[in-house]
């Protein structure tokens, strides 16, 4: 597919890499000479210096008879001009932008139909979003939504005197008394697929999948301490603050925001009348004191520099804050794991989450039969969990899995079946219609479901 | 470093080599050709075995290029490649010596067509398609043909450093966003018009093997013909189609591509084309007035002139006539041709028209800024804003390339020939023209130089070839140091 990536940033690399390994064809614009010869010399693209909302470099770029346009340059104006002349350029163009600033966020629905965009990501709300998924389940580092809902992928740190330290994976259901699949362990920031004589050791990191309802009951038999998130503290007043803000009060949750910028926080206080706002630099460990940081339920480090979020987790996590959040800008590309074997709680990367979305459009576009409805990418990179949707051209409908061969990296983790959700044994059979779960690791992408047979 | 990859990559070229020397072989058990055969044959066992050894070494390898890993494995597998070309020349006997058999093929891969050949037409014709088989598989470049059909979906853009080192021309840019479509579209556009001209010449009366050895030595802008006397022996009609193709082989591809969309303005206005031609019909004005009653005929003088400026303008060195016989003024024009060389991203050499371009417009910059300092200007091509990061770094390479220049010249001098001989030995070979002046001129040979002056021609052909970097990192000694 034929795919312009207008802004070559944070997030408009993710994506340059994500799509070109997927063997797009992909043309980058950007501005600046020297990122573009940074991501043509990574990834097989090809790259376009100058105004991304100039009709003569969109031209350039072949915006005539590309399929689909991702503007995620720094500017919303410049993204939706971008967006707007690529449409009246080519009408069958789709369209992607990035809309970041909340004052657009009431009419963003509007703005789709009169700008004919596609779709808008925005990195902040969806972090937010995000992260209220994590604070309303304690305990859990990441959960991904499969099967509308229906199916989660969570992960979960084995800590000092878990129930789940020392089991051997074929002991797992005794210990957990519920339906739950292991599919990754981290550990020592290697991504393992265990099988049944694996023996879980303290400081793994386990990736699981189970239905939605069974969740409580496997934090509840884990006897992990799940009591209600009541109040929370928020390090940096940004635009993300705001809106996590917006969604943990519809909850009735209590927020604090430390903010280091005077005429921010007037202007925080303004528009979140409940909220309490400090004014005063996060950092400092006295600060954070002052403000009783270990009397929270939870605490998220969201200033605008990763390193000071770093060290913000680890004194929150040091004082015996219950949950800890980080929001990382950056990330690692070739190695993830690294940022997932320090002691920093949840990590969410925004650009991540936006990629993610992205890329499962463009999956959905291509709408080939079989195409992966859902993709995640788990472990810091090193596995990726993909939703399939079995359709008729399905090559092993209707016989159980143990006399099917799969490849090796591979594991199907869940099956959704209308309103029934199971975890796959070697009696279990694909019917058409049903909705499955794979976990990929070591790398390679698979696109369409079959390709997971051998 | 990353040897073990290096291998591997080496180890695929080596084997797609013993493929290549298929067709030569076929040809050889056409003409009866026993012993080329044979000696084919073993070649391309020899050859496969090595690559086949090298690709098992480098197996299971990291698949990331760095700029470095990429200029040096360009750089190697060029030279591994004609030690073991050269080897059906050497084992057949039909060159005696190791170091002509590889001055001959690294004078074929590198599209130069100097040659060491005292009789061209005593080689057999298995010999002869293999010799003119190098030019037009070094035109484009072997690395850019495995890149256009090697099935390889890897991470990484080590690709755009293959490309990049081995496509001649100051900024070579994809054609399209994947690499492998890029190397594809170039190869097919270079196979349509190596086959027009293939038919062309048999039209003209040529018989299939010698068509296609012409076709093969003016599509690479190479000049192996078949004949002692190159082109001069065929008819008119033949010499105007050489003519022709030449000058088409000597433009960038991406103007052809652009033709293919029909996007015929930007063709049309493009700065380089036009220059090119520019200096070709100029050049051939001059000389025309220049060799006022050579030849009988004004017709004859004009086809004489075209012929000769295009084979030296597009690096290929064929040759109608002695030119060496002309009057100082036109052999001064040839020397200076010899040197601008075809357009960027054409499968001629030398120092290329776009090249010396922009080195004529940031001269004249700098120039402009002594008379009035403060004075900011950009360096323009085609209208576009050029990064003085391109104008730096063709200033660099023009620094490079008269040091080479001058350095070669000093080394052949050691042989006691004339100052002209060698420096327009240097100068065809580094330029990957073939033929020079006097004693290597379109008569001559190359084959009474030393050992030692024929291994730097041959790095000089290499250089030239391959846009000089690739080859000088292989002489750096941080390039070998581990960790470096």
């Amino acid at each position: 597919m034929k795919i312009i990536v207008a802004g070559d940033g944070k997030l408009g690399s993710s994506v340059t890499r994500q799509l070109s390994l997927e063997g797009n064809d992909l043309t980058v614009i950007d501005r600046k000479a020297s990122v573009l010869e940074s991501s043509e010399g990574r990834y097989d693209v090809m790259s376009i210096q100058g105004n991304c909302a100039a009709m003569d470099v969109l031209n350039q770029a072949g915006a005539k008879t590309a399929d689909l346009l991702i503007a995620v340059t720094n500017s919303d104006e410049v993204n939706l001009l971008c967006c707007l002349t690529a449409s009246g350029m080519n009408p069958d163009i789709h369209t992607i932008a990035r809309i970041r600033n909340p004052e657009y966020q009431e009419q963003i629905y509007r703005m789709r139909d009169i700008f004919a965009l596609s779709m808008t990501v925005d990195p902040d709300r969806q972090t937010a979003v995000e992260m209220e998924r994590l604070l309303k389940y304690p305990g859990f580092l990441q959960r991904e939504p499969f099967a509308h809902g229906r199916v989660e992928l969570v992960e979960l740190k084995i800590e000092k005197g878990s129930k789940l330290c020392d089991v051997a994976m074929k002991d797992l259901h005794r210990t957990v008394n519920c339906n739950v699949l292991i599919c990754t362990v981290v550990r020592n920031g290697a991504a393992l697929s265990p099988d049944g004589n694996f023996v879980l050791k303290e400081g793994d990191r386990v990736f699981i999948t189970a239905a939605t309802n069974e969740l409580s009951a496997l934090l509840k038999n884990l006897n992990i301490l799940t009591h209600k998130v009541r109040n929370v503290l928020i390090c940096g007043g940004s635009r993300f603050a705001v809106y996590l803000t917006k969604l943990l009060q519809r909850s009735g949750i209590g927020v604090k925001i430390i903010e280091k910028d005077q005429e921010r926080c007037e202007y925080l206080a303004e528009i979140l009348p409940k909220a309490e706002i400090i004014c005063g630099d996060a950092s400092k460990d006295f600060l954070l004191e002052g403000e009783d940081i270990s009397s929270y339920d939870a605490v998220i480090s969201a200033t605008g520099l990763d390193e000071l979020n770093m060290i913000i987790s680890m004194y929150a996590i040091h004082c015996g804050v219950p949950q800890v959040l980080t929001k990382l800008g950056r990330g690692m590309e070739v190695n993830g794991s690294i940022i997932s074997s320090m002691n920093l709680g949840s990590t969410i990367i925004p650009k991540d989450l936006c990629c993610n979305n992205i890329v499962r459009y463009v999956r959905a576009m291509k709408n080939q039969t079989g195409a992966a409805l859902a993709v995640y990418s788990i472990a810091g990179g090193q596995a990726e969990a993909v939703e399939f949707k079995i359709d008729e051209t399905c090559l092993h409908c209707g016989e159980p899995l143990k006399k099917i061969k799969t490849r090796k990296n591979v594991l199907v983790a869940c099956l959704s079946r209308g309103t029934y959700t199971e975890i796959p044994n070697g009696d279990t059979c694909f019917q058409v219609g049903d909705i499955v779960v794979i976990v990929v690791s070591g790398g390679g992408v698979i696109s369409n479901f079959n390709e997971i047979f051998v | 470093m990353n040897y073990k990859m290096i291998g591997k990559f080496i180890g695929q070229i080596l084997m797609l080599e013993a493929i290549f020397m298929v067709p030569a072989l076929l040809i050889g058990v056409y003409f009866g050709e026993v012993h080329a055969v044979l000696c084919f044959a073993a070649t391309m066992v020899l050859t496969f075995l090595v690559g086949m050894a090298l690709y098992l070494f480098g197996r299971g390898s990291r698949s990331v290029f760095r700029t470095k890993e990429g200029l040096v494995c360009v750089g190697l597998s060029w030279i591994v490649m004609s030690l073991l070309g050269c080897l059906p020349f050497y084992l057949s006997g039909e060159i005696p010596r190791y170091i002509d058999a590889f001055f001959e093929i690294v004078s074929g891969f590198t599209t130069t067509g100097a040659s060491i050949l005292e009789d061209v037409e005593a080689l057999s014709n298995s010999m002869l398609y293999w010799r003119s088989f190098s030019h037009w598989v070094g035109g484009m470049g072997v690395l850019v043909f495995l890149l256009a059909f090697m099935p390889s979906r890897e991470e990484g853009g080590f690709t755009t450093h293959l490309l990049k080192a081995e496509s001649p021309g100051p900024n070579v840019g994809k054609l399209v966003p994947k690499m492998k479509d890029t190397a594809s579209i170039l190869y097919i556009l270079y196979c349509i018009l190596t086959l027009l001209d293939f038919i062309f010449l048999l039209a003209g009366g040529l018989d299939p093997l010698s068509a296609i050895c012409i076709a093969f030595g003016t599509a690479g802008t190479g000049g192996f013909g078949v004949k002692a006397d190159s082109i001069a022996g065929y008819s008119p009609y033949i010499q105007n189609v050489c003519t022709v193709f030449m000058l088409l082989f000597g433009v960038n591809f991406s103007c052809y591509y652009l033709l293919t969309l029909r996007k015929f303005k930007d063709v049309f206005r493009d700065e380089e084309l036009r220059t090119y031609v520019g200096i070709v019909i100029g050049s051939i004005a001059l000389i025309v007035w220049n060799l006022r009653g050579y030849y009988d005929t004004l017709a004859e003088t004009v086809r004489h002139a075209a012929f000769q400026v295009a084979s030296i303008m597009t690096t290929t060195g064929f040759a109608t006539t002695d030119f060496d016989l002309w009057p100082n003024f036109s052999k001064g024009l040839l020397l200076i041709l010899m040197i601008i060389g075809a357009c960027a991203g054409s499968t001629g050499g030398g120092f290329k028209v776009g090249r010396m371009l922009l080195v004529i417009k940031s001269a004249r910059r700098s120039i402009q800024q002594v008379v009035s300092p403060r004075k900011v200007e950009v360096v323009r091509s085609n209208g576009y804003k050029v990064s003085e990061k391109v104008v730096a770094s063709t200033n660099a390479y023009l620094a490079a390339y008269m040091m080479i220049i001058i350095g070669s010249f000093l080394l052949v001098s050691l042989d006691g020939f004339s100052i002209t001989t060698n420096l327009s030995a240097v100068v065809a070979c580094f330029n990957n023209i073939g033929p020079g002046f006097e004693m290597v001129g379109a008569t001559g040979n190359y084959s009474a130089f030393s050992v030692f002056s024929k291994l730097v021609l041959i790095l000089d052909m290499l250089a030239g070839r391959l846009e000089i970097f690739p080859i000088l990192i292989l002489f750096s000694g941080n390039t070998w140091r581990r960790r470096g």
